[in-house]
């Protein structure tokens, strides 16, 4: 599916309304304003216990100008795959059902629901916005954080767990659409949502999504972080469409490993890896080659 | 002039509940398996496929995941029911108080079983007490026939814009649930007479166009509010089971009394009180007290929530002692309808709390008797005696 | 000096949209402009109207017709920089708002 999206073609109309309660500089904004307008408001978005909770600030107003059910930290991708079903009971045509969680609740707590929802194949996009920790409960340690990382479960050695793969687990679903954005390249982020609105069934999306006070890095760096991470390959931006598995546009140079900038250069540029030991830099540049290996013999499997 | 068939039958507990679930018109079912429970969704999952059921079945990884999928269709508008036990229960727990704080009018079955530990698969009314605060409808079926009338009655009082609560409905396991007892069914034009299709537009509407969020913070006296808010739709509740129950006797000839069954209560000087299908055999106990010259009657609670104290009240004014039967017990406290009634019976009527029949114990009616002659006696050589917790075992009443 | 309370009946509504459903506005966190520390300042004659500031605007505070350039709303603007650090010709300088 070629679709192609030119700046200025993206709809100049607000659906994550100004005035709302993220942090400066926050990337889950971002995120939220790349679906509305490629939906144009006309979705309804299932919201877990998270950042995303507290970001549409207080009833009697929110800032989503979008359908959206709030609900319980585990149960996202089940009650969506209820409303999704029955609003084909019927009949109702009103855009896609999308679950917007984060890695909290798509890593961790979530993670029963959202291998049931895969393999029942509801209709339903999953987007997580990843931003590697629990962090509207103040930045602790969840299964999406990487090796290294401090917070404040992992305070001073830094997280000694690998970030679980996500990804390659929902391709071992089955399921017909998987695809990591970033808020970096919103336009790659927009061309997914499109091509994935294209799709009937289970589509997962995996947003990298860099968080200020979380990450500790100033509010104005959001996107050159996000940015950094794919040039260094430490994050690699994919995407799995009728059954075959492409590298996105933007990763394509970092194939090549010596195009990749220094990991030192993403590391040292947030405050969570301040300290890091020469050891945990090195165990985290095998792991992103061991992914990058992963991703090419994928590829060829996926032909 | 369409002609009605009603047929006469004999079901478990179980299938009269899939059968109303069937008859109903639910739309949307989805479920997980759990002992004493799962021959509902397995009989549903079988008529769905055959063709018989015009609904979504969906299969889920959990009970959490039953009642997640389950409240998300019900939201968007569907007629939707789920069922479980126990332990499933306990697992979606969660999941209820968001259901019935969002008012979403979901059926759920809760067929009793035990909690453990240890594993124990027979019955006793623990699990759907556990319910008690959150907002759910408690009723509880007696035989056969009750749970199959009760269940399509659950549908038309969660949807009442007046209620608009979701509704548990529990059954003994193994107890009422597996056994076959005498049912008559209406005719199915006789049930969409009672209960019309669900208005997919309350209390949420889901329609092209239409921009909400439910659930984000607010203002802590909303909050507060809003349980108020659901406080109200209880005290409404009462009315509207009453007048559900009048109408289905209407059209379908059969009634219950509403919030309680009065069994032989109008001279008693003795009331006992219990819920469940235990009281089936309670009933048969009051037949051989009262072939023995006993004055004695039965209040049976079809309702736990909205709890009915009127009808408590009225009862028990002017008797001289009350036994009330817990098939369950709050630890620490005591058995839970006698922590409930208890505010009801005046200082100077005589009481007895008996918690019996936990973990599945079976009480036979001879039983039951001998505890009610025991309390007689007490009453009429004391003169007076109030017990908050007492225990029947092993063929003895004691206290520890 | 407290007062006596007299218990009054009071008439509720129970529907519960009416505490749990919340409608779509700007501000729904009110002028979120007051936490601005820095403030975008826009040089237009650098401007070359490429639309990335709007793009990556997280507030969506900025209004960008191709031909007419931008303008930022500063009533819910939270400076947060992205725009002043994304722009390609740094045609936007972060300024300290004054008191």
């Amino acid at each position: 599916m070629n679709i192609r999206i030119r700046i200025d073609q993206i709809p100049k109309e607000s659906y994550s309304l100004p005035g709302n309660a993220a942090c400066q500089g926050c990337p889950h904004l971002i995120g939220l304003k790349i679906v509305g307008k490629v939906f144009r408001g006309e979705a309804t978005l299932v919201i877990p216990a998270g950042c995303s909770s507290i970001i549409p600030g207080y009833h009697p107003y929110t800032s989503l100008d979008m359908r959206v059910v709030h609900v319980p930290f585990a149960s996202a991708p089940a009650v969506a795959g209820g409303i999704s079903r029955a609003l084909k009971i019927r009949g109702e045509n009103m855009g896609p059902v999308i679950v917007w969680a984060g890695d909290g609740a798509t890593f961790d707590i979530g993670f029963a629901s959202l291998s049931g929802s895969a393999v029942r194949d509801d209709d339903i996009i999953y987007i997580v916005s990843d931003n590697e920790a629990y962090m509207n409960t103040g930045v602790q340690a969840s299964g999406s954080t990487t090796y290294g990382a401090r917070t404040t479960t992992t305070p001073i050695l830094g997280k000694r767990d690998r970030k679980k793969e996500i990804d390659l687990i929902m391709l071992m679903h089955k399921i017909r659409y998987v695809a990591t954005a970033s808020v970096a390249y919103p336009l790659d982020f927009y061309e997914k949502l499109l091509r994935a609105s294209q799709i009937k069934g289970f589509r997962f999306i995996h947003l990298h999504s860099p968080c200020p006070p979380g990450w500790r890095f100033d509010d104005d760096k959001t996107v050159e972080i996000a940015r950094l991470a794919v040039e260094t390959g430490a994050w690699i931006l994919f995407e799995y469409i009728d059954g075959r598995l492409e590298i996105s546009p933007p990763s394509r140079p970092y194939r090549d490993k010596s195009r990749r900038k220094p990991l030192k250069e993403y590391l040292s540029a947030q405050g969570r890896f301040k300290g890091i030991t020469e050891e945990d830099v090195k165990i985290i540049e095998e792991m992103i080659d061991q992914n990058w290996r992963l991703i090419e013999n994928l590829m060829s499997y996926f032909k | 002039m369409k002609s009605r068939e009603r047929i006469k039958t004999a079901m478990i507990g179980n299938h009269a509940v899939a059968q109303a679930v069937k008859m109903a018109r639910v739309k949307f079912i989805a479920a997980y398996p759990i002992t004493p429970q799962t021959i509902i969704v397995e009989r549903i999952a079988e008529m769905v496929e055959r063709g018989e059921m015009e609904a979504e079945f969906v299969n889920v990884e959990s009970e959490f995941a039953a009642l997640s999928t389950t409240m998300g269709a019900a939201m968007a508008g569907v007629r939707a029911f789920t069922a479980t036990s126990s332990h499933g229960l306990l697992y979606m727990y969660e999941l209820t108080w968001w259901t019935a704080g969002a008012r979403v009018p979901v059926v759920m079955a809760v067929v009793n079983r035990a909690i453990g530990p240890p594993w124990n698969i027979h019955t006793d009314h623990n699990d759907i007490l556990t319910l008690r605060d959150s907002g759910w409808i408690i009723a509880m079926a007696e035989n056969v026939q009750e749970t199959f009338d009760m269940t399509i009655q659950a549908f038309k009082i969660a949807e009442d814009p007046k209620v608009m609560l979701p509704v548990a409905i529990g059954l003994e396991g193994f107890i009422l649930s597996h056994t076959a007892e005498y049912i008559e069914l209406p005719d199915q034009w006789e049930i969409d007479q009672f209960l019309p299709s669900r208005d997919p537009d309350k209390p949420y509407r889901f329609r092209l166009g239409e921009k909400f969020s439910i659930g984000n913070l607010g203002e802590d006296a909303n909050h507060m509010m809003l349980r108020i808010a659901a406080m109200k739709a209880m005290y409404n509740a009462k009315k509207v089971i009453e007048e559900s129950d009048h109408l289905y006797e209407k059209i379908i000839g059969r009634g219950y009394g509403g919030l309680v069954e009065r069994y032989r209560l109008d001279d008693a000087k003795y009331v006992l009180l219990s819920t469940g299908a235990w009281s089936g055999t309670i009933k048969d106990a009051v037949d051989m007290l009262r072939d023995e010259g006993y004055s004695v009657g039965l209040l049976r609670l079809r309702f736990i929530r909205p709890f009915p104290t009127e009808e408590i009240l009225k009862t028990l004014s002017g008797s001289k002692g009350v036994i009330v039967f817990d098939r369950d017990i709050s630890l620490g406290k005591s058995g839970v309808l006698a922590t409930e009634v208890l505010d009801y019976v005046d200082r100077d009527i005589s009481f007895w709390g008996v918690v019996a029949g936990l973990g599945g114990v079976d009480v036979s009616s001879k039983e039951f008797a001998s505890i009610v002659k025991g309390f007689v006696g007490e009453v009429e050589r004391e003169g007076f005696t109030r017990r908050e917790t007492v225990y029947y075992l092993n063929n003895e009443v004691f206290e520890i | 000096m407290s007062r006596e309370i007299i218990v009054k009946k009071i008439d509720i509504d129970i529907d519960p949209t009416k505490y749990l459903v919340a409608r779509p506005k700007k501000g729904a966190a009110g002028r979120t402009g007051l936490w601005r520390t820095f403030r975008p300042v826009v040089k237009l004659d650098k401007c070359i109207d490429c639309g990335i500031c709007w793009l990556y605007c997280p507030e969506d505070v900025i209004f960008w017709e191709k031909g007419l350039k931008i303008k930022i709303d500063y009533e819910y603007c939270k400076g947060c920089g992205i725009c002043s650090s994304v722009c390609p010709v740094k045609a936007i300088e972060m300024v300290r708002e004054e008191e």
